[in-house]
């Protein structure tokens, strides 16, 4: 049976921006959506093909590593790669409804480069590879922050800029260590001949510390609040379910490939910590912001604070422990991704409602737009971890990891960050049911956009009945080295 | 497989899907949505009574689904599944009646009865539960179901009481979360009823099973409203009065009940809870909260307060009659489900009357009501005649069978604390009932409505009365294979003879 190649998903997307800076406004369209539902099978056939052999390759061109550049599908980045294909569609569409005409026109190749640049990442086992996704992933991210035009959305877009960069330069200097050490770049040989020591953790700590960055792990994270809250509502729903989790990305495979877990367990310790702030420092923020989008922005914080939590829980000793952790914490991230672009579309069409972008201005609107605060609801679901729901079930395999280990401080951790999430989620769903003196004066917005946003957050529910097709994905060869 | 294997996924289809094409109706399709509603309810019932009759062939119908390594959604219906799902479907239908009466008129109706089916969803889903990991994720459900029915006025008032019942609520589901992890992390995942490896398990490690039990039991002890968790209760009753009726008198703390009732008997085992000593602090402390729900009870002026502290102490007595040792106590604490749910449901319908009839909220402006709206107050008065326990009410039963079942068990001082309770039950109604019927009007009634009818609007009258109806049957026929004490009875036998 013939089957799509790995290529076509980072080569159907640059198409698409050549396409989409050539061709006029309605054939743009039209081969956008094309190109989409090319991805969409694209994807679909590889799924296919790992079913029936499990992880493969691919050398670009035929040029075989370390010379050409090789892609590498297996479970994890299938999983991530249909995540984006799913999210990116989804925002695609809304965005083609909610965009203007001239704002659409910019939207288009900043979303293609965008879409390239994070399969690259998903499938590379590349180092310097990698830092080319990225920085082609950070540059079209700030374009579409700038999108919105304003000044402080411009502000905004030019810190986001900076702290990328900073990022970049984080990480490229520790891949050139990496090369001097060790004279290669591919994971698979570097995780062969890696060993700790003081050059090699001075260049991981490099690479994490610029990777983090990217992602806003506290305490690098105030530059995501402004840019993620201030963009257009597509644009914030791309980046917070899609752009700071390929950084993410990076870190996790680099962990499970080199075996850090087994290197050195105070790093792992370290990474928790981490997390365990971002938890509770962005649930609190969350819980005192006064604008929708901010509270939202400051959740996505509070979240990658979970998925830190994978790496205290991946233990040199108990393989099942580490690997519920491991399949812990991908649920969480897929689950996020869903379930906050959902909540991001969901505000988004609450705020064009009312035409502010205050909690204040949503009293009322749970009677006006009761399907849209279902949709924010069943999302919140997901944020919250109650279950049925994607983000319960990763929260319950993280907890589950924890307790086998006995690593009481993290359950802890994962309870109070449920609460706080459940506090301001709540706060903002109880500003929907209140009812003020006054006429309302609600503007409509289209069917498509509630359809959409609705679409995700009852996956990101759905995802907690069908965990298991996800998690097969990921046997624990993928997380414990043979 | 089979329809009839299938059965336990139907009973909660019927209320899940009902919620889910109430949402997508616009609001102003009044008479579809009431029809639906009405539809899916009795189709619930015949699937209850279909469901019934299997379980007493003794078969176990189960539906189930793995949804993470080791950890499967199961649906099992048995003999305890059916008297609360019972309870909940012929309570569905009486409420949903009398919700169409009691909304007539008002906004946001579509919004209100979306939610509450998914409420009775999620409470059919807790008594089918077949396992812990099940019954968590029905209970939570049921709080996110109800948060929008108490909130649903959205005045500041009702906001700030949905806040205080999700503090609670949520706090709870907390504690019962992190239980469950524990038990599925070291004891594993085990359907009700296969109580065997637990009790292995607390040989090995005693002290883990105590945590994982209190953990459990203070998870449950929010929804039943034990003290000192019962705070959220008497705040709810801001909710309009179906919500107060059908979910805080029956739904929610019945399922606070009900999930004690599931760890004591099909988690660790009566026998292996009592041998720890688990089981007596628990008796101990219902006791108490029946004591101090019923003089709470005494302090109030406002008819809902009343019957919500009345609630607090009611439901203690079905986990102070399954902490009893010994199968008669055990009937008592059971057959008291189902006789407090038709009881409280009754109360709670003629409070809502009172209030939408004439504008009466409060106690003292009851005087000479029993004149103007006989047919509620009477039902009124055998709800609270059965509260006291005066027979042939269905709560006569009830205190019958805790009384000699505290007997048998050796655990005389309950009989004291059923005496002090019933003086102080008497004690908070009579007065009430004296003012329905023995006092003359005092003025004006507050805001008088519905005065084309004798009594009320039927809509609101009929539910009432067919639930009074109903707890009076269910003690004067309480010796009939069909009553509820009979399958009680049935439950306990399966429980002690397995």
């Amino acid at each position: 049976m013939a089957h799509f190649p790995i290529a076509g998903l980072i080569v159907f997307p640059l198409l698409g921006a050549l396409v989409s800076l050539a061709l006029s406004k309605r054939w743009r369209t039209v081969m956008s959506f094309i190109l989409i539902t090319a991805l969409l099978l694209n994807n679909v056939s590889l799924l296919f093909q790992f079913y029936g052999q499990g992880t493969f390759n691919e050398a670009m061109g035929n040029w075989s590593a370390p010379l050409g550049i090789e892609l590498r599908v297996d479970g994890l980045a299938l999983i991530f790669s249909l995540m984006s294909a799913l999210v990116a569609s989804v925002c695609a569409l809304y965005a083609c409804v909610y965009l203007s005409a001239t704002q659409l026109k910019l939207f288009w190749p900043f979303f293609w480069f965008l879409w390239a640049a994070l399969n690259s990442i998903w499938l590379s086992s590349d180092l310097f590879n990698l830092y080319v996704g990225l920085e082609l992933l950070s540059l079209a991210a700030v374009g579409l922050v700038a999108l919105s035009r304003d000044a402080t959305s411009l502000a905004a877009a030019l810190r986001y800029l900076f702290a990328a960069l900073l990022g970049s330069i984080g990480y490229l200097l520790g891949v050139a260590l990496l090369y001097a050490t060790y004279g290669t770049l591919s994971l698979p040989e570097l995780s062969q001949h890696f060993s700790l020591t003081l050059s090699s953790a001075v260049a991981l700590g490099f690479m994490c510390i610029g990777l983090l960055m990217k992602t806003a792990v506290f305490p690098m994270h105030s530059w995501l609040p402004p840019a993620h809250g201030g963009a257009l509502t597509p644009v914030s729903a791309l980046l917070s379910a899609l752009v700071i989790k390929a950084s993410f990305y990076i870190v996790l495979r680099l962990w499970t490939e080199l075996s850090l877990e087994i290197a050195s367990a105070s790093a792992g310790m370290l990474m928790g910590i981490l997390g365990s702030a971002a938890i509770l420092w962005g649930g609190w923020m969350a819980l005192n912001q006064t604008h929708l989008k901010l509270v939202i922005a400051y959740s996505t914080l509070a979240q990658v604070g979970y998925f830190m939590l994978i790496f205290p829980l991946l233990s040199p000793v108990d393989a099942h422990a580490s690997h519920l952790a491991f399949q812990g914490g991908v649920l969480m991230l897929l689950a996020h991704a869903l379930a906050k672009a959902g909540m991001f579309l969901a505000a988004g069409n609450l705020l064009f409602c009312s035409g502010q972008k205050d909690l204040k201005s949503l009293a009322g609107l749970s009677r006006y737009r009761p399907l849209n605060i279902f949709a924010f609801g069943l999302a919140g679901v997901s944020i919250m971890g109650l279950p049925p729901s994607g983000g319960f079930n990763g929260k319950w395999l993280l907890i589950q990891s924890a307790m086998l280990q006995s690593q009481w401080v993290w359950v802890a951790v994962i309870i109070m960050g449920s609460l706080l999430s459940a506090a301001y989620i709540f706060r903002v769903f109880s500003y929907t049911y209140r009812e003020v003196e006054g006429g309302d004066s609600f503007k409509q917005p289209a069917a498509v956009l509630e359809w959409t946003a609705l679409s995700l957050s009852v996956l990101s529910i759905l995802l907690g009945l069908a965990s298991m097709l996800v998690l097969d994905l990921l046997p624990i060869s993928a997380v414990v080295a043979q | 497989m089979s329809f009839f294997g299938l059965l336990p996924l139907w009973v909660l289809m019927t209320s899940f899907l009902a919620a889910i094409v109430i949402f997508m109706l616009p609001e102003e399709r009044h008479g579809l949505r009431s029809t639906l509603n009405l539809v899916a309810a009795v189709v619930k019932i015949g699937l209850i009574i279909l469901l019934i009759r299997l379980v007493a062939q003794q078969e176990t119908p189960e539906v189930s689904l793995e949804i993470l390594p080791g950890l499967s959604l199961v649906l099992r219906a048995d003999a305890l599944a059916m008297l609360f799902a019972g309870l909940s479907s012929i309570l569905w239908l009486c409420t949903t009646l009398y919700a169409i009466g009691y909304l007539e008129n008002s906004p946001n109706r579509s919004r209100f009865f979306g939610y509450f089916s998914l409420c009775v969803a999620s409470t059919m889903g807790i008594s089918l539960a077949g396992n812990l990991f099940t019954f968590l994720i029905f209970y939570e459900l049921l709080t996110l179901s109800t948060y929008p029915l108490v909130v649903h006025r959205g005045t500041p008032q009702s906001l700030k009481a949905g806040r205080t019942y999700l503090a609670y609520t949520l706090s709870g589901g907390v504690v019962l979360l992190v239980g469950v992890a524990l038990f599925y992390a070291f004891v594993g995942d085990l359907a009700f009823g296969q109580t065997s490896q637990m009790a292995e398990f607390t040989e090995t490690s005693p002290i883990a099973s105590a945590i994982i039990f209190l953990l459990l039991i203070g998870g449950m002890a929010v929804k039943a409203a034990l003290f000192p968790f019962h705070g959220w209760l008497p705040t709810a009753m801001v909710a309009p009065a179906p919500v107060s009726a059908l979910l805080h008198a029956v739904a929610v703390v019945k399922a606070g009940a009900f999930g004690i009732i599931r760890v004591i008997y099909d988690v660790f085992g009566i026998e292996l809870a009592w041998q720890q000593g688990y089981v007596l602090p628990l008796s101990l402390l219902a006791s108490f909260t029946i004591l101090y729900g019923s003089w709470r009870a005494l302090q109030q002026t406002d008819i809902k307060k009343r019957l919500a502290f009345s609630t607090v102490s009611q439901v203690s007595y079905i986990v102070l009659g399954v902490t009893l040792l010994g199968p008669i106590g055990t009937v008592g604490g059971l057959v008291h489900l189902l006789h407090q749910g038709l009881m409280k449901v009754t109360l709670f319908f003629c409070a809502g009357n009172y209030a939408e009839t004439l504008g009466i909220h409060k106690i003292h402006e009851l005087n000479g009501t029993g004149r103007r709206m006989p047919m509620t107050s009477a039902a009124f008065t055998l709800g609270a005649l059965g509260m006291i326990g005066i027979p042939p009410v269905a709560g006569f039963i009830s205190k019958w069978y805790l009384g000699t079942g505290a007997l048998a068990a050796g655990m005389d001082w309950v009989i004291w604390v059923l005496i002090g309770s019933s003086l102080l039950n008497a004690a908070y109604f009579l007065p009430v009932l004296y003012r329905i019927w023995f006092l003359p009007q005092q003025g004006q009634w507050p805001h008088e409505a519905f005065t084309q009818w004798r009594d009320t609007a039927p809509l609101l009258l009929i539910p009432a009365l067919i639930t009074a109806a109903l707890s009076v049957a269910a003690g004067l026929f309480a010796g009939s294979d069909l009553s509820p004490l009979s399958w009680a009875r049935l439950i306990v036998i399966r429980e002690y003879q397995p």
